[in-house]
């Protein structure tokens, strides 16, 4: 570690207030801290004695996020031999995935944090570590084969109009990543949804795509019953892909081994990093219990009234769908734009939950009804912490008054 | 019936709301929304007028303007009378009489709102979203008074939910570091941007 110590302190005087490269120096204070722990300390004052700081925070959700990413690579390439019907190992598919990732996540950290430094370096402040996290979600939640410009513009608009024109860090409206994503499925609809982003079916040695192949994600198949009514031959087709033998299984749909994006599919191991973020304390468990709940209810609502098959799934297998489980434990979870205050939080995490299956299934055009009732509840979360406060405060006069 | 009501009811607060799917109303919403205090007591105003207006102009619509209205109830001798063209200057009559109403009442019983709304109580007669609350009954034709009630009345919260969840926002954002060019209204309008762009799940729900 010595020797990347020395390039730091042989740089800095380039980089310093005075130095010939002075623009660089948020480039080099953001690599510095990345890579060491800050030296400075304050010498007088209260402080707050504990190791936990914006950083840590942010590296903690990466840890959470890896065994995903992990997965998602692994499954990026797993789908993309199985499309072909060509044998592949563990390490094939691995390796596949990982090359498929890298470019998506060198493209985001680079439009990202080039949008950062650039606010930091105009606005005076260190670039902060809040694009650690949404940097590496970006990707998680795109469909494997966006192209790469588009994964840059979505992202330049979700760190500039999303985050840094509100101050940056910590004030941002909307969660950055979903903010992304929401931009991407709005601009560019024919990369973000249907049956041909979600599998890489570019083949190398010109093989043939095996008979009966089909890129759809488990909601798209799904959306395709809504309006064919129950026990329909034409669904009933679809509905097999649902049941223990078939592709969408539950226990597949748990496992993760279905199309989708890059890092949602497997809620197994998504719900393992939930538990690594609740048990770090820094995801909260009330949004995402509260998540659950509200889902499961709407869930179990259409599936007692189940006029199309779409609404009579098994309301445990339609949580398993699509980005539940991962807007649950990565998105709802967002500390900025999610409501502040511990009641706040149940509704907050209710609605969203409630909201999204229910947009998921009334409105056939947006099967990833989970995003936008994210995005929807961040809207709405001042207002949800507004009246939490103004209830708490009356509360508080009445007794006071009564004491 | 009472089904398709509440199907009305919701559709118009949020997949047809008056200020994320047709920006009616924005000069208010831009205005008073600074703090949750007022910006409650404006939507609350502007959801009362939309209920007491739509009944009244489906009323005037269905009895006096459309093309053989008056031959419903003066005989055949006005069945030929088309007045249609006068639907946008009594649709405003009606609307800034109510405004008036409420306007004296609101200085009555509650003269802090009263001072706290300013202006705005009585440019609410000219707030576009009452005005298209009544050309959009007009256009889609409502058969019923009811139709026409809970439309108002969904528009209202619709409008009532924006200007809210907007007074909320900025209220939280006061202290933020915002860039100094966009400060206040620019950063309002960005803010209303990304509003609508959460409202946009809603569009396309068929109910």
């Amino acid at each position: 570690m010595k020797f990347v110590q020395n390039i730091f302190d042989q740089t800095r005087p380039l980089v310093e207030k005075d130095g010939k490269r002075n623009l660089l120096y948020p480039l080099h204070n953001a690599l510095e801290t990345m890579a060491f722990v800050p030296d400075h300390t304050s010498h007088s004052g209260a402080h707050v004695r504990d190791a936990i700081d914006l950083k840590r925070t942010m590296v903690t959700v990466i840890f959470a996020m890896v065994p995903a990413l992990l997965f998602g690579m692994w499954n990026i390439g797993r789908l993309h031999f199985g499309a072909f019907g060509e044998e592949s190992s563990l390490l094939d598919n691995v390796i596949f995935g990982a090359l498929k990732m890298l470019p998506l996540i060198t493209v985001t950290y680079a439009a990202g944090l080039g949008v950062e430094i650039y606010f930091s370096w105009k606005r005076n402040h260190p670039v902060n570590e809040g694009f650690l996290v949404s940097g590496l979600l970006i990707p998680m939640i795109m469909p494997v084969d966006i192209p790469l410009w588009m994964v840059a513009v979505s992202t330049i608009f979700a760190v500039l109009i999303g985050k840094e024109v509100f101050g940056g860090t910590g004030m941002n409206l909307l969660n950055p990543a979903l903010t992304a994503r929401a931009f991407a499925f709005f601009a560019y609809p024919t990369w973000m949804s249907g049956d041909k982003v979600w599998i890489n079916t570019t083949s190398a040695d010109g093989g043939q795509l095996v008979d009966g192949y089909s890129g759809a994600t488990a909601l798209g198949d799904l959306a395709t019953t809504v309006g064919q009514g129950m026990g329909n031959p034409a669904t009933e087709t679809v509905m097999a892909q649902f049941g223990p033998e078939g592709t969408y299984s539950l226990m597949n749909a748990f496992l993760g081994l279905i199309p989708g994006s890059i890092g949602e599919t497997s809620a197994a191991l998504i719900l393992l990093g939930g538990l690594f973020l609740i048990f770090k304390g820094v995801g909260s468990w009330r949004i995402m219990l509260s998540f659950f709940i509200g889902g499961f209810v709407m869930a179990a609502i259409f599936s007692a009234f189940a006029v199309n098959e779409f609404m009579g799934l098994n309301p445990l297998h339609q949580l398993m769908l699509g980005g539940f489980m991962f807007g649950m434990v990565f998105m709802a979870t967002d500390p900025v734009s999610a409501s502040q205050t511990a009641t706040g939080k149940l509704i907050y995490g209710f609605l969203a939950g409630f909201f999204g299956i229910m947009i998921r299934v009334f409105n056939p055009a947006y099967p990833e009804g989970i995003m936008l009732a994210i995005l929807f509840m961040n809207v709405m979360a001042p207002l949800i912490d507004h009246y939490v406060v103004e209830a708490n405060v009356k509360r508080r006069a009445k007794r006071l008054a009564n004491a | 019936m009472g089904q398709e009501l509440i199907n009305l009811f919701v559709k118009s607060i949020f997949i047809e709301n008056m200020i994320f799917a047709y920006f009616l109303g924005m000069c208010s919403y831009l205005a008073v929304s600074k703090t949750v205090k007022t910006a409650v007591g404006l939507g609350i105003a502007v959801t009362f007028v939309l209920v007491i207006t739509l009944p009244v102009n489906w009323l005037l619509e269905n009895y006096v303007l459309q093309p053989g209205a008056l031959g419903k109830w003066l005989g055949a001798g006005f069945e030929e009378v088309d007045l249609s063209f006068l639907s946008f200057i009594m649709f405003i009559a009606v609307i800034a009489s109510m405004v008036q109403l409420i306007e004296m009442i609101v200085e009555k019983f509650a003269p802090a709102l009263y001072s706290a709304l300013g202006i705005f109580l009585p440019l609410i007669a000219v707030n576009c979203s009452i005005l298209g609350g009544s050309l959009f009954m007009q256009e889609r034709a409502f058969g019923t008074i009811a139709e026409a009630t809970v439309y108002g009345l969904g528009s209202g919260v619709g409008w009532f939910l924006a200007i809210v969840a907007i007074a909320a926002i900025r209220e939280k954002i006061r202290y933020s570091n915002v860039p100094a060019p966009l400060r206040g209204l620019g950063i309002t309008f960005i803010i209303t941007g990304l509003m609508g762009i959460a409202f946009m799940s809603f569009m396309g729900i068929k109910l």
